[in-house]
């Protein structure tokens, strides 16, 4: 497990985060809960990386410890070079959640222009990057509509517009599109392809799907729970321009076998793990 | 349209007529005793009926009796005369709006300190309950007579004991409001580095405003009976509590009813006048309309 974790140190770019001997603990009435156990890992710049695993791996906890979220326990953790904590206060990054978490007295453009309101950009300013940001998330035209008269995809979208707004290089996402349906998903990950494609961000995705961890990531980090570990680590050999259709080619399905040996590895299908 | 009048008018017709009814039932002994002194015998019912609905002092005055003393007390009066219901009307009214922006205030500045000080949650909400156990008729006539004694009279006592009442549902109210954003809206603004005053006004704030006009709903209401209350205290200052006061010394029932009648009827315009300041806010908050 610690061979694999460690093979990652090849590097060919700065680190954004690295991870060594990351450890967190929640300590309950019931116990103490191993969220996260030895973690060793180096996102590089411009990486697509998603984190999958069944509930409990401690995929989420992992990202919310990068975004000063939760507070590590053991071992170390940079982001950017800084601590957590610091690069949350440069506002080193830009966090979507698993729901859109609209403000629902906003408008759409309001709520885009939440992070840059209080980061403290002037009025123009503000209007500039929130029609960027709407454009590149394809919802120019919805800038005066309210949250509810738009579809869940939609409402997804601003809250990916919110983020990065203000121009953070770090996309921290959090099973963005697991309430979404599998048509939307599709479209919203084709899209999110795009946009990376044109931004260069380094992503972290958390997700619980197979078939999107393979067509999004350059990296796809296995977990597994009790204790929440890295079991695996798989460098996509796919290229970087991906069509919809990539994933009925063997080399995908080859990529998708191994994750599901991974997790067959942490033990991820027994019964009660899932 | 018809569909939401005739129910109402039904009920309103239900009310009326058990309301004659009843006129009739409860003013009949003392119209038997009127009837024998004058050997007025076989009166038939409907002459009868006719006399209970039309008694100088009776036990439950008709509806029309109320009405006209309501008409012959404002619309036939001087405004500035001291029988005149609406000049007695404005000076509850005015206390009970001084009391209720007090209050609102006050319960809004309690909610505050709660939410942000748990030190203060724990200390001050036992006292903010404890505070509403105690009967105000027994309060009001302490702070009046008190306040009078160090010279302070007049509208200010009355505003407190307004206040006393309707900051209690404001806090309780602005509480529950101020802690209502859910988990993921305040990590959002964690993530943003977001400062204390930013995530109350950004979010708190905004979040609260449903149950802020909830709990003003209520505080309109009760601070009128705190004024009214108040009032009772203090019978050379006027106000519709001194009418309901004069009214029961006197044996006036009309006067009482008419006094009633207009405090329901100011209770139910402020509500209203709340309500309607709710919604223009939560059209201006893009709520589902």
């Amino acid at each position: 497990m610690s061979e694999t974790s460690s093979a990652t140190a090849c590097t060919n770019g700065p680190a954004v985060i690295r991870a060594e001997n990351l450890g967190l603990t929640f300590p309950t009435g019931d116990g103490d809960i191993v969220a996260l156990s030895d973690v060793n890992l180096t996102i590089e710049k411009g990486d697509f990386v998603s984190f999958i695993g069944p509930s409990g791996c401690g995929k989420t906890t992992f990202l919310r410890t990068i975004a000063d979220l939760e507070k590590p326990t053991s071992g170390t953790l940079s982001v950017n070079g800084m601590s957590p904590e610091e690069a949350r206060k440069a506002r080193a990054y830009g966090y979507v959640f698993q729901a859109a978490a609209l403000y629902p007295w906003r408008t759409i453009e309001k709520n885009i222009a939440l992070p840059l309101e209080i980061m403290g950009h002037s009025a123009g300013e503000q209007a500039e990057r929130v029609k960027r940001t709407m454009e590149l998330v394809n919802l120019s035209g919805f800038e005066k509509k309210y949250p509810w008269q738009l579809s869940g995809g939609m409402q997804q979208r601003a809250s990916i517009a919110r983020a990065l707004s203000f121009d953070a290089d770090l996309l921290l996402m959090d099973e963005p599109f697991g309430a979404l349906d599998e048509i939307v998903r599709d479209h919203l990950n084709s899209e999110l392809l795009k946009l990376w494609a044109r931004t260069e961000k380094t992503i972290c995705f958390v997700t619980h799907s197979i078939p999107e961890a393979v067509y999004l990531s350059t990296r796809i980090v296995v977990m597994s729970p009790r204790p929440g570990r890295v079991t695996d680590i798989i460098e996509s050999t796919l290229p970087r321009d991906r069509p919809l259709d990539i994933r009925e080619t063997p080399e995908f399905l080859a990529i998708a076998a191994r994750v599901r040996e991974g997790l067959r590895a942490g033990h991820s299908y027994e019964e009660g793990s899932v | 349209m018809a569909n939401r009048v005739i129910p109402v008018l039904t009920i309103l017709l239900a009310i009326l007529a058990f309301w004659y009814a009843a006129a009739i039932w409860m003013n009949a002994p003392w119209q038997d005793r009127l009837n024998a002194r004058a050997d007025l015998v076989d009166v038939p019912f409907a002459e009868f009926a006719a006399q209970t609905w039309a008694q100088d002092k009776p036990v439950l005055p008709a509806p029309h009796q109320v009405v006209s003393e309501i008409w012959n007390a404002t619309v036939a009066l001087e405004i500035t005369s001291r029988r005149s219901l609406a000049y007695h009307a404005w000076i509850t009214l005015s206390a009970t709006l001084l009391g209720f922006a007090f209050g609102t205030v006050l319960g809004v500045a309690l909610a505050v300190a709660i939410i942000h000080n748990d030190a203060s949650d724990r200390s001050l909400m036992p006292w903010i309950i404890a505070s509403q156990t105690i009967p105000i008729l027994a309060i009001a006539p302490m702070v009046v007579v008190g306040l009078g004694s160090v010279g302070l009279t007049g509208l200010v006592p009355k505003a407190l004991i307004s206040m006393y009442l309707s900051f209690f549902p404001v806090v309780v109210g602005m509480v529950k409001g101020l802690r209502s954003p859910e988990a993921i809206q305040l990590d959002l603004l964690r993530t943003y580095d977001a400062n204390g005053w930013q995530v109350f006004w950004k979010l708190r704030w905004p979040a609260a405003m449903p149950f802020l006009f909830a709990s003003m709903k209520v505080g309109i209401a009760i601070s009128l009976i705190g004024a009214v209350v108040a009032e009772l205290s203090n019978a050379s200052g006027g106000g519709l509590g001194v009418r309901l006061l004069t009214g029961s010394y006197n044996g006036q029932t009309v006067q009482i009813w008419a006094a009633l009648f207009i405090a329901a009827g100011l209770a139910a315009v402020l509500v209203a006048i709340v309500g309607a300041a709710e919604k223009w806010v939560n059209g201006r908050m893009g709520a589902r309309a």
